[in-house]
């Protein structure tokens, strides 16, 4: 399968911390790759240097081909490299459904109007809602996002970067926090847009992890050390050692 | 997930408050229409062009919520904006009151030629000053924004052929397209005119795409930019939008006062906009207006009474922020 997003020996220091590490990793058109790794390992650090928040030291960055890593932020997500925040960052106050408008407008043409209504704006609003009920927040559609709950955040946030129809996604803990019955929703769904876009995915719950990745690469202290199918990462006894020993796999 | 019932039924705006807005909208425009009738009821005459004067300041405290209420852009200039605008009209008479040139350019007092001239060349000035203040955020940016006004302010106090210090006065007012703008009545609803024409114009920016955009990069610059917006250039579009409408309110009123000075663009100038916006509520548009009203109107009240009126007037705004965070307009008209 031909490469989409490519990170070739990337370094990122924060004084004497080695955040990123020689990190070279691949993401496959049409795969989900999920990167593991323990708390404070630099996975949102790793996040961060492909969204164009961070600059990397040193390394590239290519996406589809094309060296990225000067790009600024909005400019990759121009491009089709769409993310959610680990720490919700949506617009409080604004509804749901302007959330997503916003994001649906983003991909239609200039922002530069000034005079038409846009929250009156059916070539907006009409897929506002379609994503927002995709992802089971129809109901919410007209309520301040300040007012949402935290799973609701997050249901948000993806639906938020699915209206960027985006050509590939990064989501940073996206079940971070949620009860059971959210998170198994939110697998639910994740596995249900894996066959149209190609995923790096960050989290911690491992059932999710293994149920939805194609490969899981394990991030520490800023290192890869290894990559590969989920079996065989389960099975490695470097990682069972550095990582998901604590946890008895 | 069932979502909690009472989030679910809470639309973002409720319909009652819609339209107990209207009716305050209403009611705010008839009292405007209806100034200079009380005005010569009460036999009080000369208070029309008080009001005038409340008229036009309400244009540049609106221009500057737009950037200040609606893009989180907290300005410390902008009546740098308002005294470039005065400074255009009265500049242009002056050339054409003793028939000299500037750049081959004899002046003109035509309102219909001035002040769209006014708007301009304070765009023009604007546009690269943005550039540079937008560069930075936070404090910097309110730093920044007060030195460059401070700059213009100086340049106005340095230049002695447009009387310096001492300001620069007009013999007469502007015409407008056969109107006579001497009389203080056809004046203020020229005044008002503008100030419903700019308010209606920024409250349809609000609701455009554009204002979603600058309303979003108030709430979260980040989320902006990861959505594929490019920020910068919208902030700045805003800030000299809000530049333009300061230049008509100062266009407006060196025709009022018939004179123009650095006063206008000093920077207690611009603490006194902030202060109307902050009153009124910030980002609700309409409530500058009545932060400009109540501001000068308490003003003028006390003044008469005790010059020490500083004095009493602060501790009543710092009361009335704190107790009323979404400012008069959130008194009167609820929720915006
Ligand atoms: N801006 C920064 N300045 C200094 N140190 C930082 C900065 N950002 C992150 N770090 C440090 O870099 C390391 C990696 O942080 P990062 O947030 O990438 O970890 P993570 O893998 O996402 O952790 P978590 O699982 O808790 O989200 C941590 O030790 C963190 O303290
Ligand atoms: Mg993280």
């Amino acid at each position: 399968m031909a490469t989409l997003l490519e990170t070739s020996r990337l370094d990122k220091s924060f004084g004497a911390l080695k955040a990123t590490d020689d990190v070279s990793l691949a993401v496959d058109a049409g795969e989900v790759h999920a990167v593991i790794g323990p708390n404070g390992a630099g996975k949102t650090t790793l996040i961060a240097q492909l969204t164009g928040e961070l600059a990397p030291d040193r390394g590239t960055i290519r996406f589809d081909g094309r060296d990225i890593t000067g790009l600024p932020t909005w400019r990759r997500t121009r491009l089709g490299l769409a993310r959610s925040f680990q720490i919700t960052t949506l617009l409080p106050q604004m509804s749901a459904e302007d959330n997503v408008a916003l994001a649906v407008q983003a991909r239609s043409g200039s922002s530069f109007r000034f005079f038409a209504d846009a929250r009156r704006d059916t070539t907006l609003r009409g897929p506002a809602r379609s994503f927002l009920e995709r992802v089971g927040l129809a109901p919410v559609a007209q309520t301040r996002c300040r007012e949402l709950s935290h799973g609701e955040h997050r249901q948000l946030e993806l639906a938020v970067a699915l209206a960027l129809q985006p050509r590939m996604l990064l989501l940073d803990e996206p079940l971070a926090g949620m009860g059971q019955e959210d998170s198994a929703r939110m697998v639910a769904l994740l596995r249900s847009l894996k066959s149209e876009l190609p995923m790096l995915l960050v989290e911690h719950d491992m059932d999710a992890v293994f149920s939805l990745a194609d490969r899981v690469s394990v991030l520490v202290y800023g290192r890869i050390i290894a990559t590969g199918t989920p079996q065989a990462i389960r099975d490695d006894p470097a990682v069972r050692n550095a990582y998901l020993g604590g946890q008895g796999g | 997930m069932p979502a909690p019932l009472a989030s679910a039924q809470l639309p973002a705006t409720p319909p009652a408050s819609v339209a107990r807005r209207r009716v305050v909208l209403l009611a705010g425009c008839l009292l405007l229409a209806a100034l200079p009738a009380i005005a010569h009821g009460a036999g009080q005459p000369f208070l029309i062009a008080t009001f005038t004067r409340f008229v036009i300041y309400a244009i540049a405290a609106v221009s500057l919520d737009l950037i200040l209420g609606i893009g989180g852009l907290t300005s410390f200039g902008h009546a740098a904006w308002f005294g470039l605008g005065g400074y255009v009209v009265a500049i242009a008479a002056f050339h054409a009151q003793d028939a000299s040139t500037l750049l081959g350019w004899g002046g003109s007092t035509e309102a219909l030629v001035v002040w769209p001239l006014a708007i301009a060349v304070t765009a023009l000035v604007a546009l690269p000053i943005g550039a540079l203040s937008l560069r930075t955020s936070g404090i910097h940016f309110i730093m920044i924004t007060l030195a460059f006004a401070q700059m213009l302010f100086y340049l106005f106090v340095s230049v002695k052929f447009y009387g310096g210090d001492d300001g620069l006065a007009m013999q007469r007012r502007n015409t407008l397209a056969g109107a006579d703008l001497r009389d203080a009545t056809v004046f203020y609803y020229v005044c008002v005119a503008c100030l419903v024409a700019w308010t209606t114009l920024c409250a349809a920016i609000r609701r455009s795409r554009f204002g979603m955009v600058l309303s979003g990069c108030r709430q979260s610059e980040r989320r902006l930019l990861a959505l594929g917006y490019p920020v910068y250039r919208y902030k700045l579009v805003a800030f000299v939008l809000a530049a333009a409408g300061a230049a008509l309110s100062g266009a407006l009123w060196a025709n009022a006062a018939r004179f123009v000075s650095p006063d206008m663009l000093a920077w207690v100038k611009s603490g006194e906009l902030m202060v109307m916006v902050i009153l009124g509520g910030t980002g609700t548009l309409f409530g500058p207006i009545a932060g400009a009203f109540v501001l000068l109107g308490v003003e003028q009240l006390l003044s008469a009474w005790t010059e020490h009126w500083m004095l009493i007037l602060g501790p009543l705004l710092v009361l009335f922020v704190v107790f009323a965070r979404r400012g008069l307009w959130g008194l009167v008209a609820g929720e915006r």
